[in-house]
């Protein structure tokens, strides 16, 4: 941003982003959504198109799409018309798309996007509206012919368009993340970017400073990941910028980002504005919803990220960065909770989770869900480790016995192990004596000054016992002992 | 035997005069020298003879309950608009001269369900666009009255194989007028019911919100017998209405003593002399049964025609979008590139009044002319609902003629599109409102027949045919066969 003030231009970014609804059928018809299956095996005869083939609405997509809008506080349309968006194109079947126009799902509404640099910004959106996918054409495969796959087509979307408001490739990252964090948490969708569940389009345009219109923008098209989204903008923006001082115009286009080359280029001009002819979907009856289903719907929502991490902060005393982090999924939020309550000690939990169980899960490229133990498991080892009964190092072996399967249970494996925690001085001060005795030249050095030599009798203490001692103890019992005068 | 009703040949395969493989093989004899009037587009002998032996075997065989199918062995032919699994479906169109539809509609599984034989699949004009059925890519249709003449449209087909006594019934669609005015040219029964009474699904769309199947049949009792199978909720068809389907047969003798008909003013302009004194004798027998007759005025009807003809071609412009040559039906020789396929595909395809229609609804569709035309065309159609609302508060049913006059010659207006959509200015209101019409046969001229038409409330079928009936007790005009007939 500063870059840009400097050279005084100012980007103006607003997002469409199509998430695909995680639902089994697709919206207008009985076929499976499964991403990966052999080209046109999961499209019927409506997917396709056929003469005499009607739409019936999936019922399944109006409860995610009401949950989106409420997530975003958004007025939600009670009743709502589906449309059809006329224009040609192999991959879409029926020449038209079914999708909503003037009377959408959701209208308005407003996210709260924390940015990196620690600053929330309000960004509105303009509303959000159902409608099916298309198919894909693949050019690569078929020389000189393009191959048109299906299963995607009727796939349900729900399309988000923001209003021009953010700044920055940065800012608009963050705020597609916020939306990625809000549609995987309401179980809209399941988001997999690689999968095409979540794809931004990005509207992009560039201006003198201090100029009241807005520049002329272009449609960076299908982009489907967050470095991606940043890329694509940096470039579009320098772009734009370049054009401009160099005395020439922008045409409004539809542009493609190549990752491979880290480029926009033009798809298909717009210049000659496609007239999409849009008419109310004569097949389908306007879909109405009563106050009672927003309740339910209501009733049935999470706790949402941004409130989950205020509470995180307020209720458990976790830092920023931790509410943060462990609120960013639902998935590891429930986890983390989870534990916590198990432990009695949600910080202890936080450390944890963090630490150990993201950085096992991270090695062995694996997710919260697919985690090999449990968040009451961690729980009750950490409601151990708490309460002393074992010791912190004696908890990493046990959560890496739990990992590998070896213990079930966090109190008969301590049981059965003997890893009870010593803290009982009677049985910890013959060992101390001992290793004092057998190390006196040490203990000669302690006393004359050489204090850092307490940590070789703790180390030497704790060895003995297996790690069993209580370190605190142990360094107090320790301690004591060494200054008492020689015998 | 084709002399007789369907109730007569019900009874008499059940007493066992004749089989349903007679009377099937009876009716194909027929069809090949009825050939001359090109009623059919695909005739489905061995189909039938096999559906025949099925209706046999279940009646002969002593152990099986008796057939209870209320079409059991009657053989009917479906306008070529009705998806027939396996069996090409063209809708008239050179389009689709190559389509084999994988699915049959709800009303031909119903059909077959009821017992039916499928004789063939009739002649129609394109898409169902048309008065006169000489919009075919097949050829136009003969009318058996006189061959010289049209037989109506676009259910030419159907009207011409019931009066030629080529087939018991038939199925129809009606649009606009598509059922009703060829019943009346060809001096036969026929009704557009409500809309949603019939489900659409695999009936081949032409104008989404206007379209509804129905039957064509010699009288109004074999058209309730008809009926009866056709109705009825299909959750495939989302405008489909979730009623029950009442006993139309069980309410044919119903007196209509003391029933309200009504009579229009703006439905007898510019009818021809003979029409008009047909009508005028229909109220006097209508009268001499207790009917109650009152005048009532109708002052939209004049907008009918051109809001209909904005809102079947704006229809029209998407569901014929997803014939381009792609996936199914018609594709040219060797495309030069993607425009190139859709451009020659939809030109060398389509005929000239379905190329008339879609570029007439693009248009009205298009972005500045959307509010002039289409929005201003359902404006008119909710006044003409608001109107038959309120006529059927004060009367049951209105009389009407059915066309201005009968049958015209092939080729008489072919040149000119406005005196051919004139010929549905009395049927084309009731499509736009929704409400079920029906077209009798009344005092013939000259050798032709005339019809009259019954407008009824929302979901009345049953008076409509009731009152249909009981005129048919009372007058032969039903009975008349044509000249082509003679024996």
């Amino acid at each position: 941003m500063t870059e840009q003030a400097e050279s005084g231009w100012e980007t103006v970014i607003g997002l469409e982003i199509h998430v695909q609804l995680n639902t089994r059928s697709k919206i207008f018809s009985g076929a499976s959504t499964q991403f990966g299956a052999e080209p046109n095996s999961q499209a019927c005869a409506i997917d396709l198109g056929m003469p005499g083939v009607l739409p019936v609405v999936n019922a399944a997509v109006f409860p995610k799409a009401v949950a989106f809008g409420l997530g975003v506080g958004a007025e939600i349309g009670m009743t709502s018309v589906f449309d059809r968006k006329n224009y040609f194109y192999p991959d879409l079947p029926k020449g038209y798309q079914i999708t909503q126009m003037d009377y959408p799902i959701v209208r308005g509404g407003k996210v709260d996007v924390l940015l990196p640099s620690g600053i929330t910004k309000t960004v509105r959106l303009t509303r959000a509206h159902l409608e099916e996918d298309a198919g894909k054409s693949l050019h690569e495969e078929f020389q000189g012919a393009t191959g048109i796959d299906l299963n995607r087509a009727g796939t349900p979307l729900l399309e988000i368009v923001s209003e021009p408001e953010m700044s920055s490739a940065v800012e608009a990252v963050a705020y597609a993340r916020t939306i990625h964090q809000l549609v995987t948490y309401l179980d809209v969708s399941d988001g997999d970017m690689s999968q095409g569940s979540f794809r931004c389009d990005a509207n992009v345009s560039v201006r003198r400073i201090g100029t009241p219109d807005l520049g002329t923008r272009t449609e960076t098209k299908n982009v489907n990941s967050f470095r991606f989204l940043e890329r694509a903008i940096d470039f579009e923006v320098a772009r734009q910028i370049q054009i401009l001082e160099g005395g020439g115009r922008i045409i409004q286009e539809t542009r493609l980002y190549d990752p491979d080359k880290d480029e926009t280029r033009p798809m298909r001009s717009k210049e000659t504005a496609t007239d999409y002819r849009y008419f109310p979907e004569p097949d389908l009856l306007p879909v109405v919803i009563n106050e009672k289903f927003v309740a339910d719907v209501r009733a049935t929502m999470p706790e949402l990220p941004a409130a989950r991490r205020q509470r995180f902060e307020s209720q458990f005393k976790l830092s920023n960065d931790d509410a943060t982090f462990l609120s960013s999924s639902l998935p590891l939020a429930k986890y983390f909770e989870q534990a916590g309550q198990t432990a009695e000690d949600f910080r202890l939990a936080a450390n944890w989770v963090r630490v150990e169980l993201l950085g096992m899960l991270n090695k062995q490229g694996l997710d919260i869900g697919e985690s090999l133990i449990s968040a009451t498991q961690l729980g009750e080892l950490l409601r151990r480790i708490k309460d002393g009964t074992i010791s912190g190092k004696i908890g990493k072996s046990i959560f890496d016995a739990l990992w590998a399967g070896d213990a079930t249970s966090v109190d008969e494996y301590i049981e059965s192990h003997g890893l009870r925690q010593v803290s009982d001085s009677d049985t910890l001060t013959p060992i101390i004596e001992k290793i004092i005795n057998d190390n006196t030249q040490q203990a000669e050095q302690y006393r004359s000054g050489k204090t850092k030599l307490l940590g070789f009798f703790v180390g030497q203490v704790m060895k003995e016992t297996g790690g069993k001692a209580n370190p605190q103890q142990v360094n107090d019992l320790v301690k004591t002992a060494l200054d008492q005068a020689p015998p | 035997m084709h002399k007789l009703s369907i109730a007569e040949q019900r009874q008499c395969l059940q007493r066992g005069d004749f089989s349903a493989l007679e009377l099937t093989q009876h009716y194909l004899a027929r069809l090949e020298t009825g050939g001359a009037l090109n009623a059919f587009i695909t005739t489905t002998p061995e189909l039938a003879i096999s559906q025949a032996k099925r209706v046999d075997a279940a009646r002969i065989n002593p152990g099986r309950a008796p057939d209870t199918t209320p079409l059991g062995g009657i053989p009917i032919a479906h306008k070529d608009i009705f998806c027939t699994e396996g069996i090409r479906t063209s809708a008239g169109s050179r389009m689709l001269d190559n389509f084999i539809a994988p699915y049959n509609a709800t009303v031909v599984d119903k059909l077959n369900d009821a017992g039916a034989i499928t004789l063939g699949k009739t002649n129609m004009d394109e898409f169902a666009m048309g008065s006169s059925n000489e919009n075919s890519y097949y050829g136009a249709v003969k009318n058996p009255w006189d061959p010289a003449r049209v037989p109506g449209g676009s259910s030419g087909g159907s009207a011409a194989a019931v009066a030629a006594r080529l087939c018991a019934a038939s199925t129809g669609t009606d649009t606009g007028g598509s059922i009703r005015q060829p019943a009346a040219f060809c001096g036969i029964t026929g009704i557009k019911p409500t809309y949603g009474r019939v489900s659409r699904w695999g009936m081949i769309a032409y104008a989404s919100s206007l379209d509804q199947g129905g039957p064509l049949a010699r009288s109004a009792e074999d058209a309730a017998l008809m009926l009866s199978v056709m109705a009825g909720y299909d959750p495939r068809d989302s405008t489909s209405i979730d009623t029950a389907v009442p006993d139309y047969r069980g309410a044919l003798n119903n007196s209509i003593k003391g029933l309200k008909i009504g009579l229009c003013s703006q439905y007898m302009e510019n009818i021809d002399i003979a029409t008009e004194r047909s009508l005028f004798e229909a109220v006097k027998v209508f009268e001499s049964l207790g009917a109650i007759i009152s005048d009532v005025e109708l002052s939209n009807t004049r907008h009918a025609i051109p809001a209909y003809y904005v809102i079947a071609p704006a229809e029209c412009s998407a569901n014929l979008s997803r014939y381009d040559g792609v996936r199914f039906g018609y594709r040219c020789e060797a495309p030069a590139d993607l425009k190139d396929l859709y451009k020659r595909s939809r030109t060398e395809a389509f005929g000239k009044e379905v190329k008339q229609r879609i570029l007439v609804g693009s248009f009205a569709l298009s972005a500045g002319y959307y509010d002039a035309y289409y929005r201003k065309a359902q404006q008119v159609r909710r006044l003409i609902k608001q109107g038959f609302i309120a006529a059927f508060q004060q009367v049951d049913v209105l009389l009407t003629p059915t066309t201005p006059g009968p049958a015209f010659k092939l080729g008489e207006k072919t040149n000119d599109p406005i005196a051919m959509y004139l010929q549905d200015v009395y049927t084309i209101a009731s499509n736009l409102a929704g409400i079920p019409a029906l077209s009798f046969p009344s005092n013939p001229h000259g050798g032709l027949p005339t019809g009259l038409q019954l407008m009824g409330n929302y979901l009345d079928e049953a008076t409509l045919l009731n009152v249909a009936h009981q005129f048919q007790q009372q007058t032969s005009w039903h009975k008349l066969s044509p000249a082509w007939e003679a024996p």
